[in-house]
């Protein structure tokens, strides 16, 4: 097996298990971990087919590498603004929580 | 024996994913992550994307570690009340089959994948004398593509400003996050005063390097960003106001600059973001130079956060 299909099947695991603690992590800052998790495994697979189409001299596609550095910023940047968005959720409720029903007011 | 260090680093790399993912404590896994993102920066190197490594070791790991590390500081206290909203064994055995399938359909794609591959390196290759530039992923990023990249520094300034938004009224205006103390003859304030200059030079030659080597404006501004954030924890400077017209001012500087060469080209090349023969470098450059003010301000300010202190003016 060459390097850029064990690269790219590593990449699905790294889905697999981003988006398993995505749904199974109660606080929203572990879903935002596992989030990105998910996310760099679609990076990886995507460096792993810039790597396949290394042609004409060049070591890997510089196409696709090029959106993954792009990609990598536009995360970041919605990262922060998630982070934003909890520690003024914590701020105004003094909770974490996703749940529905809003706590007992007692 | 470099497919047994690929292979190690592979089963670290997962290994390191799947504990970020189910560690009880939420300041292991953040901590996790910092360091699963530095392994990152290994495959990027390992598949051939040294650009690509680069920017995950800065903003990847280091940029998003740092900021879910000062997150975790501040969440500390709903650790406990979240777990207990913990989802029940059924649903965790539902997303244990979910993630499976769809990790198994995703390795079917890729064992599916076409022979050869299609690939765009041959017309990077044939055009990109025509730039003038010498690393292709610059070339790409600022001729081929310009329009992501232009796109790209427009969410950079929106997500800031969605951040900025956050801000409750009474301090709309006023400076982000805590004022930071440290102790003036501590090792924080040391390497504070030591650290900046070198991180400046490195990054302005990663900068002007980005050109012809691996390197560019956005591993640029993460350094000098990073710089300023050290200053800015060691207490010897202050997170700008927001409503400060010269920082306003950086910010909106490269997209403007960025859609002004854009229309100039539309009336010199014919086209949006062409370039006209010959004038392809100097175009480029003065992008990329009105471009990093606007990245070393928005990724700074993105860690820094919303305001929260300092009364409106």
């Amino acid at each position: 097996m060459n390097v850029e299909t064990l690269f790219a099947l590593c990449a699905c695991a790294l889905v697999g298990i981003g988006l398993y603690g995505l749904i199974a992590q109660p606080h929203p800052l572990r879903k935002l971990v596992a989030f990105n998790i998910m996310g760099s495994g679609v990076f990886v697979l995507f460096g792993a087919l810039a790597k396949r189409g290394a042609a004409a001299g060049m070591a890997a596609d510089p196409v696709p590498q090029a959106l993954l550095i792009t990609a990598i910023v536009v995360a970041f940047a919605a990262t922060a603004v998630t982070v934003a968005l909890l520690v003024r959720l914590i701020e105004s409720t003094d909770s974490a929580s996703l749940a529905n029903e809003p706590p007992a007011a007692d | 024996m470099i497919i047994v260090v690929t292979l190690v680093v592979v089963a670290v790399l997962l290994w390191l994913a799947l504990w970020t993912v189910v560690a009880r404590d939420a300041f292991l896994a953040v901590a996790g992550f910092v360091v699963y993102g530095l392994l990152l920066s290994l495959l990027w190197v390992r598949l051939s994307g040294i650009d690509v490594a680069l920017t995950e070791a800065a903003i990847g790991g280091g940029l998003t570690g740092a900021l879910l590390l000062s997150a975790v500081g501040r969440l500390r206290g709903t650790e406990a009340a979240a777990w207990s909203e913990r989802s029940g064994a059924g649903t965790r055995v539902v997303a244990v089959l979910l993630s499976v399938g769809v990790t198994a359909v995703l390795v079917l794609c890729v064992l599916a994948l076409p022979e050869p591959a299609p690939s765009l390196a041959p017309k990077v290759v044939a055009n990109l004398p025509a730039t003038q530039v010498g690393n292709p992923i610059t070339g790409v990023l600022l001729a081929f593509r310009a329009l992501d990249t232009l796109l790209e520094a427009i969410v950079l300034v929106i997500a800031l400003i969605g951040v900025w938004s956050l801000a409750p009224d009474g301090v709309w205006g006023g400076r982000p996050g805590p004022r930071y103390m440290a102790d003036p003859d501590g090792v924080l304030a040391y390497l504070a005063r030591v650290l900046p200059p070198i991180g400046i030079v490195v990054g302005i030659y990663l900068f002007w390097a980005g050109a012809d080597h691996p390197g560019g404006k956005f591993q640029a501004a993460t350094i000098l960003a990073a710089m300023w954030l050290l200053v800015q924890m060691a207490g010897l400077a202050d997170a700008p106001r927001i409503d400060n017209r010269w920082v306003r001012a950086g910010i909106v500087v490269g997209p403007l600059a960025f859609v002004a060469v854009g229309l100039l080209g539309a009336w010199t090349a014919g086209a949006f973001l062409g370039y006209p023969d010959g004038f392809a470098k100097p175009m480029i450059v003065a992008i990329e130079v009105a471009l990093l003010p606007t990245l070393v301000l928005v990724l700074a300010l993105l860690l820094n956060g919303a305001p929260a202190r300092g009364a409106p003016r």
